[in-house]
């Protein structure tokens, strides 16, 4: 089997509608196999959808799509056999006891006992679930759910992962927790594609990232590849009189300024000899700055740039 | 492990995984097998005494009165015990499609029918646990059924098929509804069918046009077929149609239930 070269996922021209409302329009996406790969996109962007043809829930109306060199349409059950998928909405037994939730995971990937009774005890080890492994899943937090969760989709050792907002609704320690898991599946060289609305998550955990809007991949490349294409840094001063404000203004070729908070945006592109002559600039005129904030620009500032409307705005949108 | 060995080991976990559920909700089960008991001290002790007058002594078992119109009503009860619990079916059911397990078991390479399997073999389980608990309860009552051990066995064969038959019918019902009230509702008709049919008072007591619909429905050839077995009635070709009846609904609901699992789009 070829596992080095041939990538772990790729989909080509994929287009899905559900009645007349178009999801995705054209999607094309290649994962290397043993990376981490997101589908970044605000609410409604078809990110889900995606997932949902990746992991072979439903079907694409056009397009071709393989996961470890299956087709998901034709060959559903290999595609099965390999993957894990960690979806939005948690997919426990709620009835059950997290312990009896493994074990069930355990039994339905035909796991001898021997091997059963030592995955499970490592992964809820792992994930920090032996202490409420007795206990019932309705008594769970959020990010005790998550863990269990994604736990249970290990338990049948994949080799490619979606993760599904994995993140979303979970407070900064259970986050960041998330993150260190997901980083260590990595480690050991599982490929992960994981669907995010956050973009410091997508900037802090992926190899490459796609920028999903309204059905289409807007963007794609490298996250410090995406910084690079947007030209949004700049140097923030805050200045202490109305007169300096005006001096400075005068002075800085292309600044913009707020009078009534005395601060002053000049772009920069953030190298250390531009921020130099900034402040020599300064001295000369014998402004006073009381305060200097460098911004360089961030996948917000990416989005912006290569859909044209903010985030925010994009999931204002039905 | 060949496919087949995979499909029986994951119909038996699916099943395990059911049954657990099942014990976890218990309310919902005592309910279920709550109605009929009392249904049963209704007719036998509210009813009983006048209803009991229309019944000859062939159908009240040799026995007469309330003891009497105990003997003609205990099939009749059992079945009601499946009608209600089914309803029971199609809840859990339709409850567990909304959850998000189940898009997890379509993500993993198992047998696709194991899901629908392990719903229908606790439910069936459940259902002959709650047979068991009712027919006790008849019998502590007064019930006296003649019936010997091949009778037994034979009654209980029928039973466990028709409810076979019923649990995939609700299943059907319970992955066709959109939300679990609606499961809750549709399978309100089998109940109703158990009324009106044989089981509470002969059919031939009804009105002309009710009559017809008692004698041809399929609740009716199973009662017959059952208070044969356990109280020495005429069974006839009730025996042959009841057979007939639950394999024909439960290759139908089967085909439906498999065909709706696999279309079923989740939003």
């Amino acid at each position: 089997m070829n596992t080095t070269s041939q990538p772990a996922i790729v989909a080509l021209g994929v287009r899905k509608a559900f009645d007349e409302t178009t999801v995705l329009d054209g999607v094309d996406l290649t994962v290397a196999e043993g990376s981490i790969f997101a589908l970044l996109g605000p609410n409604g962007a078809g990110k889900t959808t995606m997932v949902r043809i990746l992991s072979t829930l439903i079907t694409p109306d056009v397009g071709q799509v393989c996961v470890a060199g299956h087709d998901v349409v034709r060959e559903p059950d290999a595609v099965r056999g390999v993957i894990g998928v960690t979806g939005q909405f948690s997919a426990l037994d709620d009835l059950c006891t997290g312990l009896e939730n493994m074990r069930l995971m355990a039994d339905l990937n035909h796991l001898g006992r021997n091997t059963r009774q030592s995955r499970v005890s490592e992964l809820l080890d792992r994930f920090g679930l032996t202490d409420v492994a007795h206990k019932q899943v309705t008594t769970y937090s959020g990010g005790l759910r998550r863990r269990l969760d994604l736990a249970m989709t290990l338990v049948g050792e994949p080799r490619v992962i979606f993760l599904d907002e994995p993140t979303t609704g979970l407070d900064p320690g259970s986050r960041r927790m998330m993150w260190d898991s997901i980083r260590r599946l990595v480690a050991v060289g599982v490929t992960i594609l994981l669907t995010t609305q956050y973009l410091d998550e997508a900037d802090e955990l992926a190899d490459r990232i796609a920028v999903l809007d309204r059905g289409r991949i807007v963007a794609e490349g490298t996250p410090d590849e995406l910084k690079r294409r947007v030209p949004g840094g700049h140097v923030r001063l805050q200045v202490p009189t109305a007169r300096s404000l005006q001096v400075a203004v005068a002075l800085l070729h292309g600044a913009s300024y707020d009078e009534e908070k005395l601060e002053v945006q000049v772009p920069t592109d953030g190298t250390v000899p531009a921020l130099r002559h900034l402040l020599s600039v300064l001295d000369e005129a014998d402004i006073q700055v009381d305060q200097l904030t460098v911004h360089t620009p961030d996948l917000d500032d990416v989005f912006f740039a290569v859909t044209g409307h903010p985030t925010e705005e994009a999931i204002a949108l039905p | 492990m060949t496919t087949i060995a995979y499909t029986l080991s994951d119909s038996v976990t699916m099943t395990r995984r059911n049954v657990r559920r099942l014990l976890r909700y218990p309310s919902m089960t005592l309910l279920l097998v709550g109605m009929p008991i009392v249904f049963l001290v209704l007719f036998v002790y509210v009813f009983g005494g006048q209803l009991s007058h229309g019944l000859g002594s062939a159908l009240a078992g040799g026995k007469v009165g309330r003891d009497g119109y105990l003997n003609y009503v205990a099939p009749g009860i059992l079945l009601f015990t499946v009608a209600a619990a089914v309803q029971g079916t199609a809840i859990v059911v339709a409850m567990d499609m909304t959850g998000g397990i189940i898009d997890r078991f379509r993500t993993m390479a198992i047998a696709r029918s194991s899901v629908l399997t392990g719903h229908v073999l606790a439910a069936l389980i459940q259902t002959m646990a709650g047979i068991g608990i009712v027919t006790g309860f008849a019998v502590a009552l007064g019930f006296r059924p003649s019936a010997g051990v091949v009778s037994w066995l034979a009654a209980t064969g029928v039973l466990a098929l028709f409810a076979f038959a019923l649990v995939w019918l609700a299943t059907a019902l319970g992955l066709a509804a959109r939300s679990v009230e609606t499961a809750s509702n549709t399978p309100m008709f089998i109940t109703l069918l158990v009324f009106l049919g044989s089981g509470f008072v002969p059919a031939s007591t009804m009105p002309a046009g009710l009559e017809q619909f008692a004698r041809y429905q399929p609740f009716t050839p199973v009662t017959e077929t059952l208070r044969g077995l356990l109280t020495g009635t005429a069974i006839g070709t009730n025996g042959i149609a009841a057979v007939a009846w639950s394999a024909g609904i439960a290759f139908i609901s089967y085909i439906c239930a498999l065909h709706l699992y696999r279309n079923r789009r989740a939003s």
